[in-house]
């Protein structure tokens, strides 16, 4: 399959995911108990009858749900998430308001966790092969192990209280000191104090993850044959590692790192709540407190929008790397 | 059997973590009858220290509730959560996974996306999404998190139904000329049995961090105590009684890691058959 | 059976003083709980520069085990015990490891068996090949890239500048072969080692590598080491063979002897096993057909979607032969000539796109599944992997049971044939209740042929079933079905791609290529006078053709 068939097809395939988000939307609120133009209201205009009425014929809630669905669609393809009452704000301003805090939050998240998980996964997966401080080894997994079984809200809550509470050497919440009126420099390193505990708590689940996803991946590839052969020409250890046993490697930590995105953006919900970092992952949770429903489902859709992006935009990537893929090839049988 | 006990219990971690987890599921059945109360009485003074009195092993709360019987009855969701949303997520990836598999072409098509459209999704924005609009109940919590998890099982059986019905093993059964659904029932399905059950293991794990998320965001059912409300609870309290955010997490940490444990020993006992070559 | 023998005899040993290779009493241990204490033990043998020493043995004997001693490549739980490995000299176990990557690939190359997983998916050819001389240091700048076309040129591929930049998944099992061999050159060793590097590949393509190799070592004087399990390939080109049993050297001298006047009582029981192709004698008395194909026709269409081609392959194209009763058709092709297909279209596992397959009075391609599943009793398959052909959680009385019992038999009636059945393939009654992976491979095809023969079938489709054995083990289940046929008068179809097997049990062969049959006739006339190109090329491709195992006494 040629590139622009490939990415044709992958982009109906976000497009139908996307598609499909928002007709669970839709089907939600009609599912939910009582009437639908009071959970769309929110716990806040649900006292407001005008405001109710507004929202009812708004969505036409009087006539069959075919049509409903039909303005429903109509209305998110204009980029129109509905209106939140509580906060007097359409619900899509809201939501660009605070997506920058949460794109630094799990861009630094991603980072640490792949840089790091990878490094200590390829360190394990060299001492258990090689057979020497196998205690490397068996240290390295029995930590991801424990990560990997940590609440992560729980972590971050025992992270503020070491950090931030007995030793006090990081701040505790949000991104940036109160009305402290820092500005340039000086405002990216308030910042960037500000993000340490966030980041490292919110990476450190995925860290184990990707420690555990790369070590067997590592000693799977050490197993294969070309390896022997690579050995067999009198290629020392290291090149070994670098050059034939990494670049195969590290081929599926790729692709799972396409899916991990999903989770780490549910992990941002927690790790935001818990220091009240202004993201889209806070905004959230004050959206649950104040029963505030079509906030909830515009995060919802944005939240999964952004996910599916990123997921073509990994199967892209992996497309360019492997090259039994990339050239565009199969096997030849000459 | 026995050779598979034996493998199973040469794995230190494995046994230690069944052992964790029987205590872990006596504590759940000893719970009322060591607390007759509800753990949502009041039924001291508040902020107790822990360790300090004997009566309350782990302190109170704010509220002056007992954390010790919190934490057993916590044990009770924890488990019962974790258990049914695993096994209504089992029955139906089981279900999906094996007719995609076994039956191919457009089916398999059409179920793959349909199972694609739920992984893709982020599982615990799904999850705090449904149990908000029902109505945060045990029932809404349960039904949640089997929608999130069913993806990956299904992905698996169907991995597993394909390259075992190419298995020259299971081409001998048709054409022998048995019937496609005893195929799948005796030949297919106990062969993919043990990754669905190594699979299983996990799913509890993380339904049970999913559950204790979701109660933390305060969307737990309000008449079962949960670890996740706990350390939420306590969130408020974090510079005058810090220790109150401890106990719950760690009591999640041991019943996870337990469990994450004999996943791992069971992995690692069912797999040493069907390579055994004759050389 | 040692090298003072050798230098009395060959005078280029008086240039050659000292053997290149010098194996002296190795002995390596397996872990405990293996099914013997040691992997090879006490074996010496020597290797000279300019000759090629075969060493030959079955699956277990260890025949691989002291070539990738030598290159220091053994997994970390093989440790050698005892012993010298002595090359050029020095003894290469007393290295240090340094001292031993510097040799490797530059004065020790080794070739592997499998082409397909032998290079790094990820690497282009020409860097592979290039990197052997960079991690020594040889060849530097230009120099290197225009060694690199040479080596390629020099190992026969084609179009070396395209294949230079290209990854190997674009290469077929041969070329990558090529590859792996142009590596092994690039720096001139002194000793090559190949282990099996032609077992995975057709018959054509190993005949050849067989060339290059002899091409190779006549040109530049190398001791070549050739780790085999076939007496073909040792007729074809061995100078020397050793001979391995359970990890001890049974015999060892020059291939003239070895081959034809063998001296252990092993060596003689192994080339009596070897298929002699040698054409069955007798006709058979029936002449009633039971099963006839005409024109059978299957296609596979790949690829292919919005804005690209599919890709058609024809997989059996126009195929038309027919059996009779109690007659052996054999059915030859090399891989991709659409004779496993053939197999799985008459046993109807997957679907036919054109032709008839006429059997007792029905087209069995015209009926559907389930109209067909009542007749599948009348014929049926044995399968070619012992390892997988078998469901490893049921009993073999229950496998063996469970196509009568799928046909409405009871199942204590069943239980009965079935024990009769496992004395009737030779296995002994407790077999019924024991479990796959206790038995070995041999066993495990006879588990498979009374499983067909439980349901009393007319036609028997055995699909590469022997290629997976020993040569040993092969020639018992040969004779196993040649008996089983004879006594219950079966139309046996035998697929396979080994020309010598299918000369010695078939009565009639038929020859595929890419899915057409070039030539049809009984084993005699297509040796001695083939009348197709391509089946010319196959019978030259034998290795070994000029060498009669059957000149040789069988063993007591």
């Amino acid at each position: 399959m040629n590139f622009l068939s490939f990415f044709v097809s992958r982009l109906g395939k976000a497009l139908v995911v996307v598609l499909g988000v928002v007709i669970i939307n839709f089907f939600l609120i009609r599912l939910a108990p009582g009437d639908p133009a009071t959970v769309m209201a929110g716990e806040a205009g649900a006292g407001d009858a005008a405001y109710v009425a507004q929202l009812r014929e708004e969505f036409g809630l009087d006539k069959p749900v075919v049509t409903q669905l039909g303005i429903y669609l109509k209305g998110v393809a204009h980029l129109d998430l509905g209106y939140s009452y509580r906060n007097h704000l359409p619900v899509l301003d809201l939501i660009l308001d605070r997506l920058p805090a949460t794109f630094l939050l799990m861009s630094g998240a991603f980072v640490f966790s792949i840089v790091l998980g990878v490094l200590l996964g390829v360190i394990a997966a060299r001492t258990r092969y090689e057979n020497r401080r196998r205690w490397i080894d068996s240290a390295v997994m029995s930590g991801a192990l424990l990560l990997y079984a940590t609440p992560l809200f729980w972590l971050s809550l025992m992270a503020i209280i070491l950090f931030s509470v007995v030793l006090g050497w990081l701040p505790a919440f949000g991104m940036e000191s109160v009305g402290a009126g820092y500005t340039g420099l000086a405002r990216a390193q308030d910042i960037a104090l500000h993000m340490v505990l966030p980041t490292v708590s919110l990476g450190c689940f995925f860290m184990a993850v990707y420690v555990r996803l790369t070590r067997a991946s590592m000693l799977e590839v050490m197993g294969m044959d070309f390896v022997k052969t690579a050995r067999a020409k009198g290629v020392p250890a290291r090149r070994v590692i670098r050059v034939h046993v990494l670049r195969n490697a590290l081929l599926p930590v790729i692709t799972f790192a396409g899916i991990q995105l999903g989770q780490m953006a549910g992990g941002a919900v927690l790790t935001e709540t818990v220091f009240s970092w202004p993201g889209i992952g806070r905004l959230m949770f004050d959206a649950l407190l104040q029963r505030d429903y079509q906030l909830l489902l515009g995060i919802f859709f944005v939240t999964s929008a952004l996910v599916v992006v990123f997921n073509l935009a990994t199967d892209i990537l992996y497309r360019f790397i492997d090259p039994r893929i990339a050239v565009g090839g199969r096997e030849a049988a000459a | 059997m026995t050779s598979f006990l034996r493998r199973y219990c040469r794995n230190a971690g494995a046994v230690a973590g069944l052992v964790v987890l029987l205590a872990v599921v006596a504590v759940s059945f000893l719970a009322p009858l060591l607390y007759e109360e509800s753990p949502w009485m009041m039924v001291a003074d508040p902020l107790i220290h822990p360790f300090a009195d004997t009566a309350y092993p782990f302190g109170t709360d704010m509220l002056g509730r007992d954390i010790t019987a919190g934490l057993l009855y916590g044990a009770r969701v924890s488990l019962l959560v974790g258990v049914v949303s695993t096994a209504v997520a089992l029955v139906f990836g089981i279900l999906i996974g094996a007719v995609a598999g076994y039956c191919g072409g457009r089916i398999d098509d059409a179920l793959m996306r349909f199972t694609e459209f739920f992984q893709t999704i982020p599982q615990l924005a799904m999850a705090v999404v449904i149990v908000a609009i029902f109505n945060p109940s045990i029932y809404s919590i349960v039904g949640a998190i089997s929608v999130v998890s069913w993806p990956p099982v299904a992905r698996l059986v169907r991995g597993e139904f394909l390259t075992l019905k190419q298995r020259e093993f299971v081409q001998a059964a048709v054409v022998i000329g048995q019937r496609p659904l005893r195929i799948i029932l005796t030949q297919i399905l106990p062969n993919a049995m043990s990754p669905i059950i190594v699979s299983a293991s996990f799913m509890i794990a993380t339904a049970i961090l999913t559950e204790s998320a979701l109660s933390f965001l305060g969307l737990g059912d309000r008449n079962m105590m949960s670890w996740g409300f706990m350390i939420g609870a306590a969130r408020t309290m974090i510079r005058e009684a810090w220790w109150m955010s401890v106990w719950p997490g760690v009591a999640i940490l041991l019943t996870v890691l337990a469990i994450n444990l004999i996943g791992e020993g069971l992995n690692d006992a069912m797999n040493p058959q069907l390579r055994r070559r004759g050389e | 059976m040692n090298a003072q023998t050798m230098s009395e005899r060959d005078p280029m040993s008086i240039i050659h003083a000292q053997p290149l290779l010098s194996i002296r009493d190795l002995s390596i241990a397996l872990p405990a709980g293996g099914d013997r204490p040691h992997a090879v033990r006490n074996i010496s043998y020597d290797l000279h520069a300019g000759e090629i020493l075969c060493i030959v043995g079955e699956s277990g004997s260890g025949k691989s085990m002291s070539a990738n001693a030598i290159m220091g490549l053994l997994p970390s739980y093989l440790k050698p015990e005892r012993g010298q490995i002595l090359f050029r000299g020095q003894d290469l176990l007393a290295l240090d490891e340094a001292t031993l990557l510097g040799m490797r690939g530059k004065d020790i190359a080794m070739v592997f068996q499998e082409p397909l997983s032998a290079l790094n998916p990820v690497m282009t050819i020409g860097d592979q090949i290039g990197e052997v001389m960079r991690v020594h240091r040889e060849y530097p700048g230009e120099a290197r890239a225009r060694r690199v076309l040479e080596l390629l040129e020099f190992v026969g591929l084609p179009d070396p500048a395209t294949i230079v930049h290209s990854y190997p998944f674009r290469l077929s099992g041969g070329q990558r072969q090529r590859v792996v061999i142009a590596m092994a050159l690039a720096l001139e060793p002194a000793l090559l080692i190949a282990d099996e590097p032609t077992t995975a590949l057709d018959v054509t393509t190993q005949a050849q590598i067989l060339a290059l190799i002899r091409r190779i070592q006549a040109e530049k004087g190398m001791g070549v080491m050739f780790v085999t399990h076939d007496f073909g390939v040792v007729a074809e080109i061995a100078d020397r063979v050793a001979v391995m049993e359970k990890g001890v050297l049974v015999e060892l001298g020059d291939a003239e002897q070895v081959l034809n006047d063998p001296r252990h009582p092993y060596t003689r029981r192994l080339i009596g096993a070897v298929p002699h192709g040698r054409a069955r004698e007798g006709g058979r008395a029936d002449d009633r057909t039971v099963l006839e194909v005409r024109n059978l026709r299957k296609t596979y269409a790949s690829g292919g979607g919005l804005f690209a081609k599919k890709r058609v392959t024809h997989a059996v194209d126009d195929v038309s032969f027919r059996v009779r009763r109690g007659e052996t058709l054999g059915i030859v092709g090399e891989s991709g000539s659409g004779k496993s297909t053939i197999g799985k279209c008459l046993l109807k596992l997957t679907n036919v796109d054109g032709g008839e397959i006429l059997f007792d009075g029905h087209d069995l391609a015209r009926l559907s599944e389930r109209q067909f599943r009542p007749m599948r009793r009348a014929v049926q398959m044995i399968f070619q992997d012992p390892f997988a052909s078998l469901n490893p959680r049921h009993t073999v009385g229950r496998i063996i049971s469970d196509g009568p019992v799928a046909s409405g038999v009871p199942r204590e009636t069943a239980d009965v044939r079935t024990r009769e059945l496992l004395e009737l393939v030779g296995l002994e009654a407790s077999a019924f209740d024991r479990y796959p992976n206790q038995f070995s491979g041999g066993q495990r095809q006879r588990i498979g042929i009374a499983r067909a023969l439980a349901l009393e079938p007319r036609v028997l489709v055995a699909d590469e079933s022997v290629s997976a054995l020993d040569v040993s083990v092969q020639a018992q289940v040969l004779a196993l079905l040649a008996d089983l046929q004879q006594r219950l008068d079966i139309a046996l179809i035998f697929i396979t791609h080994d020309l010598r097997v299918a000369a010695q049990i078939c009565h009639e062969v038929i020859v595929m290529h890419r899915g057409r049959v070039v030539e049809a006739g009984p084993p005699a006339q297509i040796f001695d006078a083939p009348r197709h190109d391509y089946t010319r090329r196959l019978i030259d491709a034998i290795p070994g053709k000029a060498w009669d195992p059957t000149r040789v006494p069988a063993a007591a």
